[in-house]
């Protein structure tokens, strides 16, 4: 088991996650979906909220940035199988739109309001997160 | 103002998104990973965000509006259809296979090179396939209109 001090990491960064969707809420009077500001900051750009999905996107891409620089190493653990971020990207892609929303959106922001129709999304995204996991690394046997 | 809220927002979002682990792919899957060595972190994470977004949330049933005057979002949506299971399926599978969620895609971006940028690719692609799908068959319903208005 990997428990160290990344619990308090896991807490207090989520801390913030949570605050910069409060902030953004009460402030912009706009949910913190990040596939709904993904979409929209790409399909939306003549529109004012599209520009604002993007500058939410590009300050988020400066923050880490910055917490990038300031803790080193920080770490980026990812696969490089081609064929494994290719269809992962697509089928994350499709099933957030269908869904209308991901671990922010349904997870964070839903949750948080006592969202039935959140709490299904999430039960179902994360179920199907573990069986995915499992199925890949204890059945295939393949650790990508 | 919007702009400066969504740049302080923004920029709040993606620290914590390092800082927590959340956009460690490694980290991701070692928390799906319940046969494996499981890493609890995430639990700490969700359990983080969710408790200033409570706040909010009852925070928002006192005020009339947004700060800078605009609408806040209204109840939220009750639809419990085929839709939502199969998109929210279809999204953790493909999830457990690079550990990437959208939320994570900018973040990881800063430092995850080529890899990361491809998974973003494909993820643009999937939603703009599913997105001009669902409008040509008039997928968006009235109410997933009204959800896709309040996100606005």
């Amino acid at each position: 088991m990997v428990f160290d001090t990344a619990w308090l990491h896991g807490l207090g960064g989520g801390l913030l996650i949570g605050l910069a969707s409060a902030l953004f809420l009460l402030g912009n009077g706009r949910i913190a979906g990040m596939s709904g500001i993904t979409l929209s900051s790409v399909t939306n750009v003549n529109t004012r909220a599209g520009r604002v999905s993007a500058t939410f996107l590009l300050a988020a891409f400066a923050g880490a940035l910055a917490v990038a620089a300031w803790l080193q190493p920080i770490a980026i653990e990812v696969t490089d199988s081609v064929i494994a971020l290719v269809a992962s990207g697509v089928m994350v892609g499709i099933g957030v739109t269908l869904a209308n929303g991901c671990t922010s959106g349904h997870g964070v922001c839903g949750l948080s309001r006592l969202s039935l129709r959140s709490l299904a999304a999430t039960l179902t995204f994360m179920g199907a997160a573990a069986l995915s996991v499992f199925l890949l690394r204890h059945v295939v046997g393949v650790s990508l | 103002m919007r702009y400066l809220i969504a740049l302080v927002s923004g920029a709040v979002f993606g620290v914590g998104m390092m800082v927590s682990g959340m956009a460690n792919p490694a980290r991701v899957i070692g928390f799906f990973d319940v046969a494996g060595a499981w890493d609890p972190t995430l639990a700490f994470v969700m359990a983080g965000a969710m408790l200033p977004m409570a706040f909010a949330w009852v925070l928002r049933a006192r005020v009339k509006t947004s700060l800078v005057g605009d609408a806040l979002p209204g109840p939220a949506l009750q639809t419990i259809d085929l839709r939502l299971f199969g998109g929210s399926a279809l999204f953790g599978l493909g999830w457990g296979v690079a550990g990437i969620c959208p939320g994570a895609v900018v973040p990881a971006l800063s430092v995850g090179g080529w890899p990361v940028a491809l998974f973003a690719g494909a993820m643009l692609v999937g939603m703009l396939i599913a997105r001009i799908v669902l409008n040509k068959i008039g997928g968006v319903s009235a109410a997933h209109a009204v959800e896709l208005n309040a996100s606005r």
